[in-house]
């Protein structure tokens, strides 16, 4: 029963993703192709962010492009080797879950180009984009620290995987530069994909923060830190929302968003491609490399001193010059910052 | 002091979607239709309840459509059981996967943002209620506190959700429609020999299951939180099932389940990470499995059997 709705569902997707792009010309050499994790494509979150990327690569150059949004495991190979097989190139996908699905369609394109974000591929034709979030964390933890009134300061991730123990790492390692005594709550929604989307829980793990004397909470939980920022807004402290701008969600009542520019990533894979510039591998997108930085604008304008903008952008310019580093969670998957 | 209030309100908060959903299929499974499509019903009636809040801009018109929805998916599940005397389990389970599909798909076509909908403001939703002299009487040490904190401040269908049990307790136990409901689902044979309908009595029974699934659903998406998110019921029409089969199918009981199966929720929230003495800080895992520990603990070795309604899960039928 879910497989026969999910595949009418694929179907509906499915045509209004054929329907809805029309072919690029034969003057272009890029006939990008984009394929969305779970979520979709308007998700408030880094789906759109790649979402962004590619209509910014369309608007610029004329150049349309094919995406589908997936609805279950099931369809990421299905999708990937679709676009393959049509001559699209380059096949961008988005996010770690795609990863064994793509191990396995590069190679029956070899000359297909394809680029993962979030997750390495070692295979000769894929570009392997990943993000440095602990520096993104880092700085929005400096943010928060500056803040906080009651020097406390709080951290919901989704699902307990070492990619969200980076995050939290990092922000736990900015708070601490700004203020040693600062207590960090850290707590995790859960271990099942199910922790991605419980609003309900993310906010009795913000209130939970929030009575404990937390005034500040940051969220790296796709929609379970929709209840994060909620909870936050309610009870009148700060929420620091993640991967996309999510200041608007509730002006006034988030500090910041830690901002993963997966759309410049998605861009950048796009123009490679149309300007012959392409290269597969690593592709590590730290601050320096402007894939990470935190969100500032209208809406949480009145919360960001002056003095608080200098602290980030000091922290910041420390990072590039390689004066501080940011410990990486995930190269010994421990926390020296606790 | 101040920690455990903290901890039973989380607990109440907890409890109350639970509560509901196990009311819910209390009814159900009395009258002997074995519901575990517990978590569809809520799922639906959290979109619905969304969905309407969010298009028309009013709270009420969200529960309503929550309701409405949840009710329906009721109905399917009694119709494919009651009339056409189908599999209950299978039916129950085709119940929860048509609500997160649609959910999902509908949520996608009419707001675009990958299955959720739109955040909704503070007039659209069910918002904390202040009891009267909460402020004054909070000033009261210990008793004025709990008034304060803990009776005080939840939202109305929380009120609603902990009205329901005795309401519940005397519709079952103290009415006629009651005593018809738990007889059709002990001994239909019996019931229909007396002249009523099993059917009309087991239809009323489903719907009654409907209207609180639907009230749970919208206690998620327009109470807590304020917004649809695909799949936002997380597993607990499945705990209330559990809490159902731990109360032994009575409604005050039923309410102790929910508040210790909530009561774990909440420890599991607030001691997350925490340093506790003794132990030190416990992993994730063990605090996330404490509930499903407990529950086969109990069930094995406390309290006792739990008989079901004997006619349930089993088709009606009149002649051979």
């Amino acid at each position: 029963m879910k497989n026969f709705m999910l595949g009418l569902a694929a179907a509906a997707f499915a045509t209004v993703a054929a329907t809805g792009a029309a072919l690029a010309d034969g003057h272009a050499k890029a006939k990008p192709a984009l394929v969305y994790d779970l979520g979709g494509k308007n998700d408030k979150s880094f789906n759109e962010s790649a979402y962004t990327g590619a209509e910014r690569f369309k608007s610029e150059t004329g150049i349309d492009y094919k995406d589908f949004e997936i609805q279950n495991d099931a369809q990421r190979e299905q999708a990937m080797r679709r676009f393959a097989r049509d001559g699209h190139n380059p096949v961008v996908v988005i996010g770690f879950s795609q990863a064994a699905a793509l191990e396995k369609v590069s190679q029956e394109f070899p000359d297909t180009k394809f680029a993962i974000v979030d997750m390495v591929v070692e295979k000769p034709n894929v570009r392997s984009i990943l993000f440095s979030e602990h520096e993104g964390s880092y700085l929005v933890g400096v943010m928060a620290a500056k803040a906080s009134k009651s020097g406390k300061v709080g951290f919901v991730g989704g699902m307990d995987i070492p990619l969200i123990r980076k995050f939290a790492c990092g922000y736990v390692q900015g708070v601490k530069s700004v203020n040693p005594d600062a207590e960090v709550f850290q707590n995790m929604t859960g271990t099942t994909g199910a922790a991605w989307n419980d609003p309900v829980k993310g906010g009795e793990l913000a209130k939970s923060q929030i009575d404990r004397g937390a005034d500040v909470v940051y969220h790296a939980a796709g929609g379970t830190g929709i209840g994060v920022l909620q909870a936050a807004a309610d009870a009148g402290a700060l929420g620091i929302g993640v991967d996309s701008n999510q200041n608007g969600m509730h002006p006034g009542k988030v500090l910041t968003s830690m901002l993963k520019r997966v759309d410049n990533a998605v861009y950048d894979a796009f123009k490679d491609v149309q300007d012959g510039d392409w290269s597969a591998g690593f592709d590590v997108k730290g601050l320096k490399e402007e894939g990470v930085g935190y969100a500032m604008d209208d809406n949480n304008k009145p919360l960001v001193s002056d003095e608080m903008l200098q602290a980030v952008e000091a922290a910041a310019a420390d990072i590039k010059s390689g004066k501080v580093t940011v410990h990486n969670y995930m190269s010994d998957s421990n926390c020296p910052a606790g | 002091m101040e920690t455990l209030v903290q901890l039973l309100d989380l607990t109440v908060r907890s409890a109350v979607p639970l509560l509901l959903a196990c009311l819910a299929g209390l009814y159900s499974e009395r009258s002997g239709i074995v519901d575990i499509g517990l978590e569809g019903k809520m799922l639906g009636g959290a979109f619905a309840a969304a969905a309407a809040a969010a298009v028309t801009g009013s709270a009420w018109l969200g529960i309503g459509a929550g309701i409405m929805v949840s009710v329906g998916l009721a109905l399917i599940h009694g119709f494919a059981s009651i009339t056409n005397r189908g599999n209950q389990i299978v039916s129950g389970v085709a119940i929860n996967f048509i609500a997160a599909g649609a959910a999902a798909l509908l949520g996608n076509a009419w707001f675009n943002q990958g299955g959720r909908t739109p955040q909704l403001g503070s007039e659209q939703r069910f918002n904390p209620l202040e009891l009267p002299l909460a402020e004054t009487l909070g000033q009261i040490p210990i008793i004025g506190m709990l008034y304060e904190e803990l009776i005080s401040g939840h939202n109305l269908i929380a009120y609603v959700a902990f009205l329901m049990v005795p309401i519940t307790w005397w519709v079952l136990f103290r009415t006629r429609f009651g005593l018809r409901l738990r007889a059709v689902g002990e001994n239909p044979a019996a019931v229909d020999t007396a002249g009523i309908s099993v059917s009309w009595a087991r239809y009323r029974a489903v719907i009654c299951c409907g209207i609180l699934c639907g009230l749970a659903g919208a206690y998620l998406s327009i109470g807590v939180s304020a917004g649809f998110v695909k799949d936002m019921t997380a597993g607990r029409g499945f705990i209330a099932l559990a809490a159902l089969i731990f109360a032994k199918w009575r409604p005050v009981a039923a309410m102790w389940a929910c508040l210790l199966f909530g009561f774990l929720g909440a420890i599991e929230i607030r001691y997350q990470g925490v340093d506790l003495p003794v132990v030190g800080v416990l992993p994730l895992q063990l605090m996330q499995a404490l509930p499903y520990i407990l529950t086969v603990i109990l069930l094995a070795g406390f309290i006792g059997k739990a008989i079901p309604p004997r006619a349930a899960g089993i088709p009606y039928t009149k002649e051979r």
